[in-house]
């Protein structure tokens, strides 16, 4: 069964249609690409994914579970992790912390538990600060553990971001924009990341894009939006050639300029 | 041993404390004092939790206090003391020894539920609006007790007095010390675990960005609840205390003025600091004593050096670090930082 799918989703804000009849599916393993110019609706399909809008109309299923009306962080707890375009990582909380806090999910007390100090809060902890601890072995970033991430590197933050979607243990991956504002030794260094993420993790990951160096080098399938609506779909080689993709991106040959 | 030395010291403290009340070492005077100092720690550190570790701005605290006040205060003259109003006593007065700290659990329960009234706007508002409802929430607190005739309405509600008394009579301790400090050493020890574990952390995560805090996992309407409701139910336990220390209660006591003033205390202190509140708790309880004697003066005198404060440190005396960050040798006898990697 596909991991995720998504069928005619369509959504409007106001009388603005920023998402019309969209479709894709996803299987475990998959590594694909959403691009499309600026305004297209990419971001916006990825706030539907994570439960923070809701589409005006068509379905969304996780391992065939609608994931409909759930609230983010309900959709979270069934397997969808994201980062943000513009990093939103919690810059008054150490690394360490922001690596501790998105397994928020995970724990299994309350202020009771907390209070008392319980043997369940306890070992609760322990697994939350395990898991952190070897996060930050994965990402080298133990030398920042004790800082805050606002004083980070900008590419350590993007890093820093993907850990802390790690941390939640997701089947599914959304990456919006990793690779934006970074240098092209950066990307390169991201590039392998991506890779070794999805095999390490065994993980589906599907990233929005504006290097095209990022999208052609790691996609193994493409999606392309143009004002909300699906405008090509197919592997990287394809999309390269597709008329309508170089129009959408560059503008339309007969288009005459005053 | 390291984990015990700080609770241990406070009892001792609180210990030393009630036997020099108890002697009459200290006068009553000094006495009322600490009292207040006590019960402005538990105000200024559990409006420290809305205002400074989740970022709210809650200006409505003397509402949920208020709420604790009358409940508590309430309970107890109606079970332990024979009042013009309620008729003789319920309970043998004696049982009051006994009673006392559930009525005053009481009175936090029902603040805690009125916190609600504030919880349930802010899943929807944040920010200056959510101030304004909590400014209304205070005001519709004042004017309903104000409207009630029973409890005494605008004229206020007394018999306190008796109760302590009657607790006095069985065992002669001074009871409303005693109280005082165990409440604020709860307090402390409550919000001071509340803060450092990963359940807790999730407000200060809501506070540095409510987005990324819901998308990432963490239930914000949860957490919100939590943090509103125990802060509440700290403030009502802390006017059930000052209820029983005053042994008189009126609600133009619980106005925007004491909201403001336990405001100005978290803001002295430092936003997110429990050890900021305590300090500037104690600080500014003991200034406004001090300027007694200057009469009006004193009101001039006092926001001066707010204003003062606020130009030249406008994170407040310790910002948002803890004692021990300031002071790193404290931490041999005080584990503030429990789980660092």
């Amino acid at each position: 069964m596909s991991l995720l799918e998504i069928r005619g989703l369509t959504h409007f804000f106001g009388g603005l249609r920023a998402v019309y009849n969209f479709e894709q599916t996803l299987s475990k393993g998959e590594l694909v690409g959403l691009i499309g110019p600026n305004g297209a609706g990419k971001t916006t399909v990825f706030n539907l994914v994570s439960g923070f809008y809701q589409p005006t109309q068509g379905e969304i299923t996780l391992v065939g579970k609608s994931i409909l009306g759930l609230r983010p962080h309900q959709v979270t707890a069934m397997g969808i992790a994201r980062t943000f375009q513009n990093i939103r990582l919690w810059n008054t909380l150490t690394v360490f912390d922001n690596l501790c806090i998105s397994q928020h999910h995970q724990l299994e007390y309350g202020l009771l538990h907390t209070v008392l100090r319980s043997r369940r809060f306890r070992e609760n902890e322990q697994r939350v600060i395990r898991t952190a601890e070897q996060m930050l072995d994965i990402l080298n970033l133990r030398h920042y553990a004790r800082e805050y991430p606002k004083n980070l590197p900008y590419g350590l933050q993007r890093r820093l971001e993907i850990g802390r979607a790690l941390c939640m243990r997701p089947a599914l991956l959304l990456l919006d924009e990793p690779a934006a504002g970074m240098n092209p030794g950066e990307v390169d260094e991201l590039i392998e990341h991506i890779k070794w993420i999805r095999d390490e993790f065994k993980l589906t990951i599907w990233l929005i894009e504006h290097h095209m160096r990022v999208v052609m080098n790691i996609c193994e399938r493409i999606k392309v939006l143009d004002f909300g609506e699906t405008i090509a779909e197919g592997p990287p080689s394809v999309i390269r050639e597709n008329r309508r993709v170089i129009q959408a991106y560059l503008g339309d040959e007969e288009t005459t300029y005053a | 041993m390291r984990r015990f030395t700080s609770a241990a010291s406070y009892s001792l403290f609180c210990i030393l404390l009630i036997a020099a009340a108890h002697g009459d070492w200290i006068n009553a005077y000094i006495q009322i004092v600490i009292m207040f100092i006590g019960i402005n720690i538990i105000l200024s550190s559990s409006l420290n939790l809305i205002n400074g570790y989740m970022g709210e701005f809650s200006v409505g605290h003397a509402g949920f206090m208020a709420v604790g006040a009358y409940i508590t205060s309430v309970l107890n003259v109606w079970l332990f003391t024979s009042s013009q109003v309620f008729g003789p006593a319920l309970l043998s007065p004696s049982s009051a020894i006994l009673l006392f700290p559930v009525t005053l659990l009481a009175g936090g329960v029902g603040a805690a539920l009125a916190g609600l009234l504030v919880a349930v706007p802010s899943f929807r508002t944040r920010g200056d609006y959510l101030a304004i409802i909590t400014l209304a929430v205070n005001y519709i607190v004042k004017s309903s007790i104000e409207n009630m005739q029973v409890i005494g309405g605008a004229r206020g509600f007394m018999g306190m007095r008796g109760v302590v008394n009657s607790m006095q009579d069985v065992v002669n301790l001074p009871w409303t010390l005693v109280w005082v400090c165990t409440c604020v050493g709860a307090t402390i020890w409550i919000l001071y675990r509340f803060v450092n574990s990963t359940y807790g952390k999730g407000i200060i995560a809501i506070r540095d960005d409510e987005i990324a805090a819901e998308i990432m996992s963490v239930d914000t309407r949860r957490m919100k609840m939590t943090a509103f409701m125990l802060s509440s139910g700290l403030a009502g336990i802390a006017g059930g205390l000052f209820a029983h220390v005053l042994g008189y209660i009126n609600p133009g006591t619980f106005t925007i003025m004491k909201s403001t003033e336990v405001l100005v205390m978290v803001y002295l202190g430092g936003m997110g600091s429990l050890s900021g509140s305590v300090i500037s708790a104690i600080g500014l309880t003991l200034i406004l004593e001090l300027f007694r004697p200057l009469q009006v003066a004193k009101w001039v005198i006092v926001p001066l050096l707010l204003i003062l404060l606020m130009l030249f440190r406008p994170e407040g005396i310790l910002g948002n670090r803890e004692l021990t960050d300031v002071f790193p040798r404290l931490r041999r006898w005080f584990s503030l930082q429990e789980r660092q990697p």
